[in-house]
């Protein structure tokens, strides 16, 4: 069994986790897809729902006792969040529904509005379609030129071949911090630093290295970073863009509407700084709130304690899937280049029977490209099954998840 | 587990592992490519009319899942050597099973393989795997645009 150094198992705190699933009376849910989302912990539901019952007003323009309160709140989750993510100031984090609309905010009002015909824009190959068609629509629209820089045989970047897509023509590098479908850490302090020889503004994708406590924007030294809310225990709807706040504040608006202006006329209208000029009309107040409390709830439970549980569930099944004849695990060689995802494939069974096999146990993974197709393109394959590890699972999920890949096995051979 | 076992019946498992009717057809007639997005199913489908319009040669490549690969192998058995109206008629039936809640108005112990896929609607998410090799051949006989399911009604 795991030797935990802490007394409390936080499993406990969620209660989606002590279900079952299927038909009939169903199987207890092992929930092994949480770099897809993760589940919610009652902390954050009851922080949610205390909302609701007790304090739910419009923010920013009620004179009322309500309204005021739920100003407090938001701001007070912006705080909290700038503090978690190491940012130097509150107006650095805007809220946006997800990573995704935080990339598009990113291509729109920063790319979009300064970048020209022929300006070069660097992604990698193991990029999620988030952090790839934002940049594509707006390569049509503008006439700026995608580079994509390769990755090795194990899904991972080479600093050499990354750098030799950089020129002056760069203005920009937008990659993903993990790959979300193979679990790569990348070297990402080492990328910003390669693209900033080259005076490139940087984007970091931090959509899954959220969720293993690897946000430090002070460290990072990139320009944005983007990230979404449930995959770190939280709402979902509620995301952040950090970004520099002399970047932020020279943007234009990225949606207009109420909230993010200075004084509308008829003539002229005038918009406020960041984060409000990107937060147009009534934002997801309670996603916000929510997200703050998912940070309370990681730092009640502590970093190091999650990293422990997670690298300690992903030796155990990157150990156990290791010895299943015809099964290949695609990504690093080392768990030490990884965070607690593996991505594999089997010879016998496309990953979708892989996939519907294990619902049927009760096991949930996720199978398919994994929203990364030239990832997948890269490897020639269709897809992959995913099997994703969060500090609340338990190595008896890892046992029901080999149960599982043994039955595959026994149905296709 | 009998669920499971619907599912992959050893009828689909034999048709997965050895699919009848595959490869490329040398003089087709018409030809279709279908493509599921959400898992990466990806086949073609080929097929030869004769001057009537009876399909007397049928088949198909492709890399998909068990329920895909097993569905098309099957759909070549059902429909080679049939006029456009029997195809019709069977495309019809075979969407049916496939596709709606209520049991079959006709009878499935007459139908052999077909009768196999029948446990498929107790997956829901795997029906589109189903139905893939049943749109591409309407697409290879009407014209052979692209079948995209994410395209596609319902």
């Amino acid at each position: 069994m795991t030797a935990s150094v802490s007394s409390h198992d936080p499993r406990a705190d969620f209660p989606i986790l002590s279900r079952s699933v299927g038909s009939g009376a169903g199987k207890p849910l092992v929930y092994l897809d949480n770099a897809a989302t993760t589940q919610k912990p009652m902390h954050v539901i009851e922080t949610v729902d205390r909302f609701y019952r007790h304090e739910n007003a419009n923010i920013h323009r009620g004179v009322h006792y309500l309204s005021m309160n739920a100003t407090d709140a938001y701001d007070r989750a912006r705080e909290r969040i700038a503090q978690a993510i190491g940012a130097s100031h509150p107006a650095e984090v805007v809220f946006v529904r997800g990573t995704t609309e935080a990339i598009n905010l990113v291509a729109s009002s920063f790319a979009g509005d300064r970048f020209q015909p022929g300006d070069e824009i660097v992604i990698t190959m193991m990029e999620h379609h988030a952090n790839i068609v934002p940049w594509q629509l707006l390569a049509k629209k503008t006439g700026v030129v995608l580079k994509w820089a390769p990755i090795t045989d194990t899904g991972e970047i080479d600093l050499d071949a990354f750098r030799s897509c950089f020129s002056e023509k760069t203005k920009l590098a937008a990659f993903t911090q993990v790959s979300n479908a193979l679990g790569t850490i990348n070297p990402a302090r080492e990328m910003v630093a390669i693209a900033k020889e080259f005076g490139a503004h940087v984007l970091v994708d931090g959509a899954q290295g959220v969720a293993h406590g690897m946000v430090n924007v002070a460290e990072l030294g990139a320009d944005f970073y983007a990230f979404s809310g449930h995959k770190v225990v939280g709402p979902d709807g509620i995301g952040v863009l950090w970004g520099r706040r002399e970047l932020l504040d020279a943007m234009p608006p990225y949606q207009g509407g109420g909230d993010m202006i200075a004084r509308v006329s008829i003539e002229k209208t005038t918009f406020r700084e960041s984060p409000e000029r990107f937060e147009a009309g009534t934002p997801n107040i309670s996603g916000a709130i929510g997200l703050g409390a998912a940070f309370d709830y990681l730092d009640s439970v502590g970093w190091d304690e999650v990293r422990r549980r997670e690298h300690e569930l992903l030796e155990y099944a990157f150990a156990r899937m290791s010895e299943v004849d015809g099964l290949r695990i695609l990504g690093p060689a080392s768990i030490d280049d990884k965070v607690s995802v593996i991505s594999f494939t089997m010879d016998s069974a496309h990953p979708h029977d892989i996939g519907t096999i294990l619902d049927t146990e009760g096991v949930a993974i996720r199978a398919g490209h994994h929203c990364a197709q030239p990832l997948m393109d890269f490897y020639q394959i269709a897809g992959t099954a995913r099997a994703s590890f969060s500090f609340y699972n338990h190595r008896d999920d890892v046992d029901r998840l080999m149960d599982g890949i043994a039955k595959v096995k026994k149905f296709f051979g | 587990m009998d669920d499971l076992s619907d599912l992959y019946q050893d009828i689909i498992l034999s048709h997965n592992k050895r699919p009848r009717n595959q490869g490329e057809l040398e003089n087709a007639t018409g030809s279709a490519e279908g493509y599921n997005p959400l898992c990466g199913d990806h086949i073609h489908v080929y097929v030869h009319q004769d001057d009537s319009g009876k399909v007397d040669d049928i088949s198909f490549t492709g890399k998909a899942c068990a329920i895909c690969t097993a569905s098309t192998s099957i759909m070549t058995e059902a429909v080679k050597g049939k006029s456009r109206e029997e195809i019709d008629t069977k495309a019809a039936e075979a969407l049916e099973m496939l596709t709606s809640k209520e049991e079959p108005t006709f009878d499935l112990l007459e139908q052999g393989d077909f009768a196999a896929l029948a446990g498929v609607r107790q997956f829901p998410a795997r029906i589109k795997c189903a139905t893939l090799g049943w749109h591409t051949l309407e697409s290879a006989l009407k014209g052979g645009e692209m079948v995209n399911t994410e395209k596609e009604e319902g």
